[in-house]
């Protein structure tokens, strides 16, 4: 069987399982599928990227993905004038007061010549209750404005399309300074400090208020798409859906999903292309000979630790890209759903299974696994009714059954060392 | 004597809670830098591992209490922790008999296995969570405090009170009996020694006639015994939960780092490191200054410099500083 047909016929087998779940179950559940297998797809394509490419061992998915949602709300919500006059400024002088402090102890260490570390703790401490002071006044007035629906500063109201990139840029920033600081560690180092990292972002998403509310979530985030709402009121829309034998209600929706998968395909397409130039590029060449021997490559004059660093920001962008479009999927900023096993470990388990160093094997690994991800609940639920239905109504049986939810951790993980073992390079395997 | 009672309040509120949860990350550390330094590899499934152990403990402990055996004053898991660490051990001699062993004879690149204990750390996670599902589950009897605040408070005449958890007690204990224990192995049994020259130039080891197979086996079954103890201390200080227990891994592995993977008296020295900074850094130190500054002096707020939900920051920063001045560690690690 040659590549190609290979790939025809694995990403036909994707398109067969998301069409018989239209046919099956629902359109609507299919299309929720969908949707949500290209985000995957993307945050496949990006954690491909550091691995696949070079080699990099980022388990901070998470963070990055979250980071993105976050750029969501920054762009697209309405700006809270209130908080703004409330505390805004003062918020914002506290945290360049902080940056402030950073540049300050970097220089006492850089310029003094004795006594650099107790001066540069001096700076550290005194600069640190004087942010503290700035910082918690802002913060307490910001969110004492309108607490049970706002209590925060807002965002630029800008149009949420334009989140996209901007949750790029936020996540490819963090992972300047993370991959400046962690690079030049060894890879179990690396895989440490990302995890630390993503939790890190996560725990200020969900305890600084006047960001974006914390575990109050941010909800009616702005759409790029119409509501259902004005679909059902529009003449045209329902005459067009009664006459394709529809009801409003169900194509409204329907047609909802249609329109985002479509934003989702093209921006899976522009970036699939973009990585495929990439990898077959002299500089994709270099990244793989980075990461088959770094000893060599920088004996042939390569700067490692620099093509590391720039693969690794445009990794952590594309994640960061993903996050912002799952965000606005969602309409709505929940950070108590970021979870490590979900949007960090379920891609590592995406591009192991799709093939790790090939861009098409990461789309189908997201797509599948998300796929997989979805389905394993109701089939596990299924099977465990199966095999309980001979036994008598009991505590074991209800949990049996309550313990479905389960099963889908178990199925991954399996799956994962299944193909690790004996497929090592995935279902469409690096060229 | 308000001096005094700033001692007090600081031994209450961060000496006892920082020991005890030291020697727990201590002992989890311990697994880690084992692993690390026999297997080569880091084990991302060392916290669920914990969790597994924990959680047959847990069962077996509801057990013994159905059939009305308990341990008096100390918690009844104590009676049940041999039944945990014998689960946890035939858990983790079948994963490395069915997934490990591959590799290991492949001889395949560190960075494979620890995707590879990812791969492990689903399925643990997931069975663990299947068997007794996601929620808290306290499991804690016996006596539970050896002096409470009050009793200290009408022996000492102080304002302040000192209460001692038996848990805390418990555990530091434990902790000492088990460093002791492994200490011994490896410094004076045979097989310890082994496992030092296997850890410390595996190829000479070999050509010494060491059973590498052995020495692998022995190891799991200390790990199996380690994580089970830490998981079992640290739930019944305060309580089992899956997802902590996946948490526990960044502090654990942080702990180990900052000692020098490898080293297991560094990984002991990185748990209080790590446990000290968080406790101390999440503090509210409003009551202890209040007692030890002169009245004009007293702090209006908290003084907390951080909130307790950034804890993981702490023995983050501690890691990135350590890594970045002293890349092997304080006590001179493994540096592959």
């Amino acid at each position: 069987m040659s590549d190609t047909t290979r790939k025809i016929g694995l990403f036909g087998l994707v398109a067969l399982l998301i069409l018989g779940t239209g046919i099956v179950q629902s359109w609507n559940s299919a299309l929720l599928i969908l949707n949500m297998g290209l985000i995957s797809a993307i945050m496949a394509l990006g954690l491909n990227l550091q691995w696949g490419f070079a080699g990099l061992f980022n388990v901070g998915v998470m963070g990055f993905v979250a980071l993105g949602g976050l750029a969501a709300v920054l762009v697209s919500m309405p700006p809270v004038p209130a908080a703004w006059s409330a505390g805004g400024l003062r918020v914002i002088l506290g945290l360049l007061a902080g940056a402030a402090v950073i540049v300050a102890a970097a220089q006492v260490v850089n310029r003094m010549k004795r006594f650099r570390i107790p001066a540069m703790i001096a700076v550290l401490v005194a600069g640190f209750f004087l942010y503290r002071w700035i910082f918690d006044g802002g913060v307490a007035a910001v969110e004492a404005v309108n607490p049970a629906s706002e209590g925060y500063l807002g965002g630029l109201g800008l149009p949420v399309l334009l989140a996209w990139p901007v949750g790029g840029l936020l996540a490819a920033g963090a992972a300047w300074i993370i991959g400046k600081t962690a690079l030049g560690l060894r890879s179990d180092y690396l895989a440490i400090a990302t995890l630390g990292i993503a939790e890190i972002v996560v725990a200020v998403m969900k305890n600084e208020d006047w960001l974006a509310r914390g575990v109050k979530n941010v909800s009616g985030l702005p759409r790029p798409v119409p509501y259902e709402i004005d679909l059902q009121n529009a003449p045209e829309f329902t005459e067009r859906a009664a006459s394709l034998g529809f009801d409003p209600v169900t194509a409204s929706t329907l047609w909802v999903k249609l329109l985002y998968a479509g934003l989702f395909a093209v921006v899976l397409a522009i970036l699939l292309i973009l990585a495929q130039r990439a990898l077959h590029s002299p500089w994709g060449r270099m990244m793989r000979a980075i990461r088959d021997n770094e000893t060599a490559a920088e004996a042939m004059g390569k700067d490692v630790t620099g093509r590391h660093l720039q693969i690794f920001i445009l990794g952590s962008a594309i994640c960061g890209i993903a996050g912002a479009m799952m965000t606005t999927l969602d309409g709505q900023l929940t950070p108590g759903t970021y979870q490590p096993l979900r949007f960090t470990f379920l891609i590592w388990v995406m591009v192991i299974v799709g093939g790790s160093g090939n861009n098409f094997g990461a789309v189908l690994g997201g797509m599948l696994i998300w796929f997989a991800w979805v389905q394993v609940e109701p089939l596990g639920r299924w099977l465990l009714e199966l095999l309980t239905s001979s036994m008598s109504e009991g505590p074991l049986k209800a949990h049996l059954l309550d313990s479905a939810a389960h099963m889908r951790l178990l199925t991954m993980g399996i799956l994962m060392l299944v193909v690790l073992r004996f497929s090592p390079r995935g279902l469409i395997p690096e060229r | 004597m308000d001096l005094m009672n700033a001692i007090v309040a600081l031994t209450n509120f961060v000496l006892i809670p920082g020991i005890a949860y030291g020697s727990q990350l201590a002992i989890g550390a311990l697994g880690v830098t084992m692993v690390y330094g026999i297997l080569r590899f880091s084990n991302f499934a060392h916290g669920d591992t914990m969790a597994f152990g924990t959680m047959i403990t847990i069962l077996a402990t509801w057990g013994l209490q159905a059939a009305g055996i308990t341990a008096g004053p100390l918690p009844t898991a104590l009676l049940a922790l041999p039944i945990g660490i014998a689960a946890t051990a035939i858990l983790v001699l079948t994963t490395d008999r069915l997934v490990y062993r591959f590799y290991r004879e492949v001889r395949a690149k560190p960075v494979i296995l620890v995707i590879v204990s990812i791969g492990v750390m689903f399925v643990m996670n997931g069975i663990v969570r299947f068997v007794i599902g996601p929620d808290d589950q306290n499991f804690a009897d016996g006596e539970r405090f050896l002096v409470t605040a009050r009793e200290f408070k009408a022996w000492s005449g102080l304002e302040e009170g000192l209460a001692i958890k038996s848990t805390q007690v418990l555990t530091v204990v434990t902790a000492v009996i088990v460093v002791a224990l492994l200490f011994w192995f490896l410094n004076r049994t045979r097989t310890g020694k082994s496992m030092r020259a296997y850890s410390d130039n595996e190829d000479l080891a070999l050509l010494s006639g060491i059973n590498p197979e052995r020495v692998v086996l022995v190891t799991w079954l200390i790990v199996a015994a380690l994580a089970t103890v830490a998981g079992v201390l640290y739930g019944l200080d305060k309580s089992f939960k899956p997802f902590t227990y996946f948490q526990l891994l960044l502090p654990i592995f942080a702990a180990a780092i900052v000692g020098g993977l490898g080293s297991p008296l560094g990984a002991i020295a990185g748990g209080f490191v790590i446990a000290f900074s968080e406790v101390f850094v999440t503090y509210a130190w409003k009551k202890v200054l209040a007692y030890s500054l002169p009245e004009p002096l007293e702090p209006s707020g908290l003084v907390q410099l951080l909130s307790t939900d950034y804890k993981f920051a702490v023995s983050f920063i501690i890691l990135l500083v350590v890594l970045l001045f002293r890349p092997t560690g304080l006590f001179r690690g493994k540096s592959v």
